[in-house]
């Protein structure tokens, strides 16, 4: 059984990394930025699982299992803040949230 | 004849990921976005089988396309899905630039992997156990073992910071909505119980 190299995979993984760069910096609503976010993570750890099958060593997986630990908890946090947002009636919207005072 | 069929298999999941990773970025509707990276997530997957991580493949497909997606969707249905208008009036200066930003950074990473990550996927040097959840989880115990715990500590953090935060936005909220009648006491209650009602509870 023989795929493509592990260029290909490499360049999947950086145009996700991409796209989700360019959601983050276009989109306004903060939930479409974590969206984007995943996105992100998830390039890096194609891009992760990619070179441990490469290398033929398994700390790439490993890797990538903690960095999806990581997106759980940024989960968690970010939502929790989107949600504390919206009950005190502020507008989701980035660029009016510049300021971070109560 | 296998041959085939892993490139078959490989196309359409690359080509559903950066679709779907696309569309989670260009659609205005939240809930639709959330949709999309469900199935950007679910080809990532069959990506990973194709890298033989099969653990990570399973886990990717529990945790993020189930448990961190429906975490996302009861969010997003509480906010009530409202959409706003990201291709309103044309693009402004902020998404030319972005995209011109995101293009740069395609080509400098695209350059570094051309010019240091050449060469074909080494098939030989890999046992059948790879990736699998036995050899995974004798990784994660015996030479990962550190990163395991901190795992944890991380995980737990993230657990009490969502209260935390939940639980902030509550007591502020409620507590200036309903103003106590006549009860001279301040309002202590955290869950917009009054305190002479909480021995009931």
């Amino acid at each position: 059984m023989k795929g493509p190299d592990i260029a290909a995979y490499l360049v999947i993984a950086a145009v996700l990394f991409v796209t989700g760069a360019a959601g983050v910096l276009i989109r306004r609503s903060p939930l479409i930025i974590l969206l984007s976010l995943e996105i992100m993570l998830n390039g890096g750890n194609l891009a992760l699982i990619a070179m441990a099958r490469h290398q033929g060593g398994l700390g790439g997986q490993i890797f990538a299992l903690a960095v999806m630990a990581v997106a759980a908890s940024e989960v968690v946090v970010g939502l929790g803040l989107i949600v504390a947002m919206a009950r005190r009636h502020l507008e989701l919207d980035v660029d009016k949230l510049s300021t971070l005072r109560g | 004849m296998g041959n085939f069929l892993v490139w078959a298999v490989w196309v359409v999941a690359a080509f559903a990921c950066l679709g779907s990773g696309i569309a989670v970025i260009t659609f205005s509707n939240p809930f639709y976005s959330a949709l999309a990276l469900i199935g950007n997530l679910g080809s990532l997957a069959v990506l990973y089988l194709l890298l033989s991580a099969e653990f990570v493949a399973a886990a990717q497909v529990l945790i993020y396309a189930g448990a961190v997606m429906v975490m996302f969707l009861f969010v997003i249905a509480y906010l009530g899905g409202r959409a706003d208008a990201p291709w309103a009036g044309g693009p402004s200066w902020q998404t030319v630039g972005a995209v011109a930003a995101a293009g740069a950074l395609l080509v400098e990473i695209i350059l570094a992997i051309g010019l240091k990550a050449g060469g074909s996927l080494s098939r030989a040097n890999i046992s059948e156990a790879f990736g699998s959840p036995a050899a995974i989880g004798k990784a994660f115990l015996t030479d990962h073992l550190l990163a395991f715990e901190i795992t944890s500590i991380v995980l737990l953090v993230a657990a009490i910071g969502g209260v935390v935060l939940g639980s902030y936005a509550r007591r502020r909220h409620w507590g200036a909505a309903k103003p106590p009648v006549g009860d001279s006491r301040p309002v202590e209650s955290v869950h917009g119980v009054p305190p002479a009602d909480r021995s009931a509870l």
